[in-house]
């Protein structure tokens, strides 16, 4: 705790001492200084305004939808003015939760073996390394024609269900998670893993007791960033069979047909009537809620494990 | 230090048990008595007509608003069944139904030969029923008060591949020299294969320098309302609930005559060449199972509330006795 202390008064002395020298007075150049950092400014000004419109309008335009009826019933393009959206909601729920089983347990040890076990110098853990950096760049409708190919149908075969759709977020999500944990275990002082070492543990037992413990906030973050890119995802999931109109739960993870909150949302926004579109917006104003949920379990997780060294 | 051993035990047990509850809190749901949401096999004693089963559709996203409400009102009366509907483009419907995925394809425009040849091949007999009339129509800026009525050659020499029209002055020497602008769904959609076949003679050929929807027809009146030399080709549907945000063209028929794109007179036949059917093609295994032709009977049977509900043209009675006929010996084979 002390050292926190002095840490923070330490880095705090240091942006003291940085931006008086940045601050340029003596070679004429206070004016650049200012207009960078009104360029800084109108750059988060325009991109927390978009987010901002993007919210509001959402809300603006579905907030008289916001009732129990969402939740209570399912969706419904005869009734659209009590319709809701449990099938999307559940199936949402499904799909990530086959997300998160998937992704957390599989990027995670990915991690450690690249981090901990893995001899950097041999050529096939580049080209590893390399591959993860390039799939996080990979658009996600290539995953899903690789989920069409070799999930819904080929060698596993599943046929449209939830967990085919989750098995192919998990691809897109994988190389997000790696990379975050392997920084995350990256930032565990290797003091801690020397210490022990020193007293006796194993590898194993080191990678176990502490490292992982200490990483646990870490990959919480990353689990946060990729569950929330996996949330929004619809041209996937479409490829692997996410329907439209389902007024139905899904059975389970592997069988029966079932929607997602982006799907439902985009098949009522391409709708002209509108109260279709009202729904649409209800549905973001629902997704986000989930997402948050989603989101603050994580964050909980994140804060009850943070240490500080 | 204060990291305990047992942490991350604790962090993995409390993540697992709330992926657990969530996953328990939605099987517990799923088979709550809410609305038709009751589970298959419990349900069959329940359905007026003991019928259970499950009934997937996929394909055109034109189809899809008449199959919803079809789905729904059906289902009202059959709890036992549950019928899903996905949209993957008349072609995309196609692939999975040959591939024997799906137990009805929709479709807005008749199947193509190729899809006829991967059906064969896969042993799938089918058959098509047309279930509404639609219409598609040409619709421009409300403020654009030259394009009353246009001939299929005309809309040709604006769309079609490579076409150097840019103004409107270039289809018609009458017409003012206001800058044209294109918009169109993207090539999976029944839409796009029926006016390229129509108006540009060969499905698929249209030019490239379009505005590209995709499968999102709303975009298109949203385009067509803000520009005035602008023009789109969408399904009629569409321009009923558009109401005057867009202005519909007239098109000059195989008789000369210039007709406008309603209800009549695409259920007349006058407005052709643009006015179309839409069709289900469901296959013969699927109506060996009771539910599957009970859903297209009661489909066709309600067509015109389903139409209504779904902004399009109900089939006339003999289209309607003609579309049974085949479900029928689709169904006795």
């Amino acid at each position: 705790m002390r050292t926190a202390r002095r840490n923070t008064v330490a880095v705090d002395a240091a942006r003291q001492v940085t931006l008086s020298q940045l601050d340029g007075s003596g070679r004429g150049g206070k004016w650049k200084g200012k207009v960078f950092s009104a360029v800084l400014v109108a750059c988060i000004v325009i991109a927390v305004a978009t987010l901002a419109a993007v919210l509001l309008h959402s809300f603006v335009k579905g907030f008289p939808r916001i009732d129990l009826n969402l939740i209570r019933n399912m969706p419904s393009s005869l009734d659209r003015t009590t319709s809701g959206m449990q099938s999307a909601i559940f199936g949402t729920i499904y799909v990530m939760v086959g997300v998160a089983v998937t992704v957390v347990p599989l990027g995670v040890s990915a991690a450690i073996y690249l981090e901990e076990f893995a001899d950097k110098n041999r050529w096939y853990v580049r080209f590893i390394e390399l591959n993860i950096q390039n799939l996080a760049a990979v658009p996600s409708i290539v995953f899903g024609i690789l989920g069409l190919a070799f999930i819904a149908r080929g060698p596993l075969s599943l046929g449209f269900v939830a967990y085919a759709g989750s098995l192919t977020l998990s691809l897109l999500v994988l190389p997000t998670i790696i990379l975050t944990t392997r920084e995350a275990i990256r930032a565990v002082p290797s003091s801690i893993r020397q210490a022990s070492m020193a007293l006796g543990a194993t590898q194993w037992r080191t990678i176990w007791k502490q490292v992982l413990p200490s990483s646990v906030p870490g990959i919480a973050t990353g689990t946060i960033l990729s569950l929330s890119r996996a949330i929004g995802e619809t041209a996937p999931l479409l490829l692997v069979g996410a329907t439209v109109f389902v007024t139905y739960n899904p059975d389970g993870f592997f069988s029966g047909a079932f929607t997602t909150l982006p799907t439902q949302i985009f098949s009522w926004a391409t709708r002209p009537q509108d109260e279709f579109r009202i729904l649409a917006a209800a549905g973001i104003i629902v997704l986000m809620a989930v997402l948050l949920a989603m989101n603050s379990f994580a964050i909980w997780i994140r804060n009850k494990f943070t240490t500080e060294w | 230090m204060s990291v305990r051993p047992t942490t991350l035990a604790r962090a993995s047990v409390l993540a697992i048990a709330a992926l657990a509850l969530a996953a328990c809190g939605g099987g517990e749901t799923a088979d709550s008595p809410n609305d038709a949401a009751t589970g298959a096999d419990t349900a069959a004693d329940e359905g007026n007509d003991g019928l259970s089963g499950q009934i997937a559709i996929d394909g055109s996203s034109t189809v899809t608003p008449l199959v919803e409400p079809a789905a729904e009102l059906f289902m009202n009366e059959n709890s036992g069944v549950r019928v899903s509907v996905a949209t993957s483009g008349t072609g995309g419907g196609f692939e999975k139904f040959c591939n024997g995925e799906i137990d009805i394809a929709m479709a807005s425009r008749p199947i193509k030969d190729e899809e006829i040849e991967a059906c064969a091949d896969a042993g799938i007999e089918y058959d098509e029923v047309n279930v509404a009339n639609d219409g598609l129509a040409v619709v421009v800026n409300p403020e654009n008060d030259w394009a009353t009525c246009l001939s299929v050659d005309e809309l040709s020499a604006a769309w079609t591949r490579d076409s150097a029209v840019s103004t409107w002055s270039e289809i018609n020497a009458e017409f003012p020299d206001e800058e044209l602008e294109f918009y169109g769904p993207g090539s999976d959609s029944g839409t796009f294969d029926f006016f390229t076949e129509e108006v540009n003679g060969e499905g698929g050929v249209i030019r490239t320098d379009y505005n590209n929807i995709g499968e999102d027809d709303n975009a298109a009146i949203i385009g067509v309302s803000g520009t005035l030399g602008a023009m789109a080709f969408i399904p009629l549907s569409y321009v009923v609930e558009a109401g005057d945000q867009v202005k519909t063209v007239e098109i000059e028929n195989e008789a000369g005559e210039c007709v406008a794109p309603t209800e009549e007179t695409v259920m007349a036949g006058d407005y052709n060449p643009l006015g179309r059917q839409l069709y289900v093609y469901p296959s013969a295994e699927a109506l060996t199972r009771p539910e599957t032709v009970a859903f297209l009977e009661f489909f066709i049977d309600n067509g015109d509330e389903i139409a209504e509900a779904a902004t399009m043209i109900p089939l006339t009675q003999e289209q309607k006795d003609e579309s049974l006929a085949k479900v029928a010996e689709l169904a006795g084979r």
